[in-house]
């Protein structure tokens, strides 16, 4: 019965998309190297850069994960010293959006001192995620 | 281009997602009539979804009057337009669908059908929108076009 035969594959295939996104969610990337790390201009968003490290988020009106993220990096924010957190509205700054090849909302990049692009997670992080990430890059 | 700030109860855009889950696994299972018929139904949830938003379906009403008064007040509301946008994606594939039904592509047709279940599934289970993660790929679009 081909009928079932697609529903059997759609139930697979979502089964097998739920879990990569599971895995993926909030999870950091390997840092870039060298000559293909990207720069942020963290000045240009109106953020003092931070000492050690500079997150910045990229958001969307209205979008529940990015909520939890704000929370999450201000939270880091206080716990990690000479770290400085900025919010961007991907809406307004899409010439960053696409500049940066954000897809999604939440995205967060973790800058170092003098703003180059470490490593980028997208999907909300917990704590956690933020804080190894933090500790073994940075 | 003016935009009217619509925020919509996400858990309403979760139940709508289960119904039309179980209603499309019905469409890919069950005989003609009833598949092509139950698939008429759904294009026009979508369509309802996509023109007059989300909180307009039949879904959303039913969720309104007999759901949500027993929960507890939302802890956040969604912007609608990416649910909006989403609804236009689950149209044009049941209505490519339903049309290669129509036209005697059996095989083809219930494919146009899964890939919109498959969205609805991903939806329903682990709350992710297919629909909402290209909006803002097309917004970056419609920024470069303008």
């Amino acid at each position: 019965m081909v009928g079932l035969g697609v529903l059997a594959a759609v139930a697979a295939l979502a089964g097998l998309i739920s879990l990569l996104l599971a895995w993926r969610k909030g999870r950091f990337s390997r840092p870039s190297d060298g000559e293909s790390r990207e720069h942020v201009d963290v000045a240009a968003l109106g953020v003092a850069a931070g000492d050690r490290a500079t997150l910045v988020q990229f958001s969307s009106a209205f979008c529940a994960p990015c909520r939890t993220t704000r929370v999450i990096l201000a939270e880091v924010e206080t716990l990690v010293p000479g770290v400085s957190v900025a919010d961007v509205d991907a809406e307004s700054h899409l010439e960053l959006v696409r500049e940066l090849h954000i897809l999604r909302t939440p995205t967060v990049l973790i800058l170092d001192a003098e703003g180059f692009v470490v490593t980028r997670a997208s999907g909300a992080p917990t704590r956690d995620q933020v804080l190894a990430t933090l500790a073994a890059h940075l | 281009m003016f935009r009217q700030p619509c925020s919509v109860d996400p858990r309403g855009l979760r139940f709508s997602a289960i119904v039309t889950s179980a209603v499309l696994a019905t469409v890919i299972v069950a005989p003609s009539p009833i598949s092509e018929v139950l698939l008429v139904l759904q294009v026009a949830v979508f369509a309802v979804g996509v023109f007059l938003g989300p909180s307009a379906t039949i879904h959303a009403l039913i969720f309104a009057r007999t759901i949500r008064p027993r929960l507890d007040d939302a802890v956040m509301l969604e912007d609608a337009l990416p649910a909006q946008f989403a609804q236009g994606v689950g149209l044009a594939f049941t209505a490519l669908g339903l049309v290669s039904l129509l036209a005697g592509l059996h095989i083809v047709g219930l494919v146009f059908v899964g890939g919109a279940l498959l969205a609805a599934l991903l939806n329903a289970t682990t709350g992710f929108c297919l629909g909402c993660e290209f909006y803002l790929t097309t917004r970056r679009f419609a920024k470069h076009l303008a």
